[in-house]
């Protein structure tokens, strides 16, 4: 089934309304308590988010990349705790089993995902496997019909709320990168624990944690493609991850640009609106710049993906540009509201920190540096 | 239950107006269901749930204005009926209500609901004329409805205070804020919405003649309200504040 513009438009009406008025009121809530108000997932829930990435057989929107990307971009705008526990289940919590899941396996889980019932998350960072993410030790023994699990995960988006977890694991140490196997752990499965939140920078509302498996026991049926597919898995969930998390960036900016403005026409210096200086001008003129190139570059990435094509290269631009993009515009937003930006009473404060992590997850700025790099090479070292 | 909405679709109330070229400029803008229109589809929905029926969205208005109706379709009415404007050029209430009766006259209904007023033109005259040309009584700025068989009864909004009053279907009644909280479409609603039928119709198909409906106001000029201005503070005796006061709203405002 193919989206229509107009669906596009109306599904993207349903959001920003939905956003600006009932996440937006609680967002200062949200901060405060660093949880999400029950009634507010609850109507997330109920609108379908949960399921925008899933596709329509499975009870999901069945949206293509430049449709799912619009719905972000207008989540994006409001508090990105919020956005960041839709962003990671409709994400890398879901995409593994969307993309590589057999049939069974999509019966079974996408449903309940798509309906907000069952929370994903995605479990591939360890202490010793950050930006070298193949290095990790977290082992998976086959023994008859499963698999047991021994090892940790740390800073997993969604930890504490997760009913299922895509899980990477080594299934043969020797073979390295080549040795590993994904897994789709179950909130039931026996010898998984969780550690308490971590107290992070930002993104309040969101939880992450450590994972801990000790002969944590998986059904062979949960396996996620064939063993020694998982890394490959793992790379192909984060390359589709990247555009959507650049829709999240861009539209925060967007809310940015709009907070900037409006403070900079009300208050006065000097007898008249802070905007009348150039100086103040040139960081709005900057930022709108910024806002318009990363649109533009978004969408045309989207759009590339909707073609089936390939764009590793791509991918990782949009993410590092929106991520980067996203920290130049909310550092000037706090300059623009002066002593007012760094109180936590306005918004741009908690916009400066939480744009923090996007250079930092689903790789770092240096990784995708590395990964444009290497696609540069391959198209003109021959 | 036959239940008919009439609705427009209308500038998002966010937007800011730019006025270009003598006329309020569409260029980059979202529109949203009328709000006021919102109750009124959110209310036929509920009497649909409570008595059975079928819920038909009726609309005059461009291409984009199928938005609306798949709106309201997403969240529960079953079909769509949409009115090209083409040949409709500046059509005022008169001219609306005069369409909107032909459409109706055709069809089956036990109850017509729409907003009292819509927020850009905000004329609230649609409602009552079109429940004249119908020859069925009218009920305007309702905030609660209530139907047992044929009986209606409804609270009504009188600016501030409540009436009470009871009627029979058939029956016209417009929505005021306090009706109901208009529920969000669903998502997968919106998916849904797009294979539940849509009749496109055109003046002609409504055997009606341009230049009878044609509109009987004229708009001479399109102008943004002044800007505010700070206010005055008078000072002095209370007198002499009252003397200015009066000299200013009769010469300066020229109000009085
Ligand atoms: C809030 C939050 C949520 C997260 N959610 C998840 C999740 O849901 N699932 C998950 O699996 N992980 C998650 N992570 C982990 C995240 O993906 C990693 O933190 C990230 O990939 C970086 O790894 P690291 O922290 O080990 O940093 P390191 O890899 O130790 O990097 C430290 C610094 O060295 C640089 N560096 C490292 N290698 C190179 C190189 N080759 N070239 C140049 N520079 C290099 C890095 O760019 C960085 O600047 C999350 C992290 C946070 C903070």
């Amino acid at each position: 089934m193919t989206v229509t513009e107009t669906e596009i438009r109306q599904l993207r009406a349903v959001v920003r309304d939905f956003v600006r008025e009932v996440v937006e009121p609680e967002a200062q809530t949200i901060e405060e308590e660093d949880r999400i108000p029950e009634g507010i997932v609850q109507q997330a829930k109920e609108l379908g988010l949960f399921g925008l990435s899933i596709p329509v057989e499975y009870g999901g929107l069945g949206l293509n990349m430049t449709g799912k990307c619009m719905l972000l971009e207008e989540l994006g705008k409001t508090h990105n705790g919020f956005t960041s526990l839709i962003g990671a289940h409709t994400g890398i919590g879901s995409v593994g089993i969307v993309e590589m899941g057999n049939e069974e396996q999509k019966q079974r889980f996408l449903p309940r995902m798509a309906a907000g019932e069952w929370i994903g998350a995605f479990a591939l960072s360890e202490p010793e496997a950050g930006s070298n993410a193949s290095n990790l030790r977290t082992r998976a023994e086959r023994k008859g019909d499963r698999y047991i699990l021994n090892g940790m995960k740390h800073f997993i988006t969604n930890g504490p709320e997760a009913d299922v977890i895509t899980v990477m694991a080594s299934t043969d140490p020797d073979k390295g990168a080549k040795g590993i196997s994904s897994f789709l752990v179950e909130r039931s499965a026996p010898g998984m624990s969780r550690g308490p939140s971590d107290v992070k920078m930002g993104l309040r509302g969101s939880h992450t944690c450590q994972l801990f498996f000790e002969d944590c026991e998986v059904p062979v049926d949960n396996r996620l493609g064939e063993e020694g597919e998982g890394y490959v898995n793992a790379l192909k969930i984060l390359a589709n991850g990247r555009a959507s998390l650049a829709a999240r960036c861009l539209g925060s900016c967007e809310k940015l640009l709009e907070l900037s403005m409006e403070y900079a026409m009300q208050r006065k210096q000097f007898g008249r609106p802070i905007f009348e200086n150039q100086a103040i001008q040139h960081m709005l003129a900057d930022t709108s710049l910024e806002v318009e190139t990363l649109r533009s570059f978004l969408y045309r990435v989207t759009s590339l993906v909707d073609q089936g094509k390939k764009v590793i290269k791509e991918s990782a631009a949009v993410k590092l540009y929106a991520s980067e993009v996203y920290n130049r515009i909310a550092d000037r937003a706090v300059q623009i509201f002066g002593g007012m930006g760094y109180m936590k009473e306005f918004p741009v404060e908690r916009f400066y920190r939480d744009a923090r992590i996007t250079r930092i997850y689903e790789g770092t700025s240096e990784i995708q540096r590395n990964i444009i790099a290497a696609q540069l090479k391959r198209e003109y070292v021959r | 239950m036959n239940i008919l909405v009439c609705l427009k679709q209308t500038f998002d109330t966010e937007e800011r107006i730019v006025i270009e070229d003598g006329q309020i400029s569409e260029e980059g803008v979202e529109f949203v269901i009328n709000p006021y229109d919102e109750y009124a589809v959110e209310e036929a929905i509920k009497l649909k749930e409570e008595h059975g029926g079928e819920v038909t969205v009726i609309t005059i208005g461009p291409d984009r204005a199928e938005q609306a109706l798949r709106t309201a379709m997403a969240m529960g009415a079953d079909k769509g009926i949409i009115v090209d404007d083409e040949d409709l050029e500046s059509a005022d209430e008169f001219t609306i209500a005069e369409v909107l009766a032909a459409v109706i006259k055709d069809l089956d209904y036990d109850i017509i609901l729409g907003g009292y007023m819509a927020v850009d033109d905000g004329s609230a005259q649609v409602g009552p004329r079109l429940a004249e040309l119908l020859d069925i009584p009218h009920i305007s700025t309702i905030t609660k409805l209530t139907i047992d068989g044929d009986t209606v009864e409804v609270e009504k909004d009188v600016e501030g205070d409540v009436e009470y009053i009871q009627s029979k279907l058939p029956i016209l009644v417009t929505a005021q804020q306090g009706l109901n909280e208009p529920r969000y479409p669903s998502l997968p609603g919106i998916m849904k919405a797009k294979k539940k039928p849509l009749e496109r119709l055109d003046i002609d198909d409504l055997d009606l003649d341009e230049d009878e409906v044609a509109a009987k106001t004229e708009t001479l000029e399109v102008f943004l309200p002044p800007e505010k201005e700070a206010g005055k503070v008078l000072e002095g005796d209370l007198e002499d504040q009252v003397k200015e006061l009066v000299d200013l709203l009769r010469n300066e405002a020229k109000v009085v």
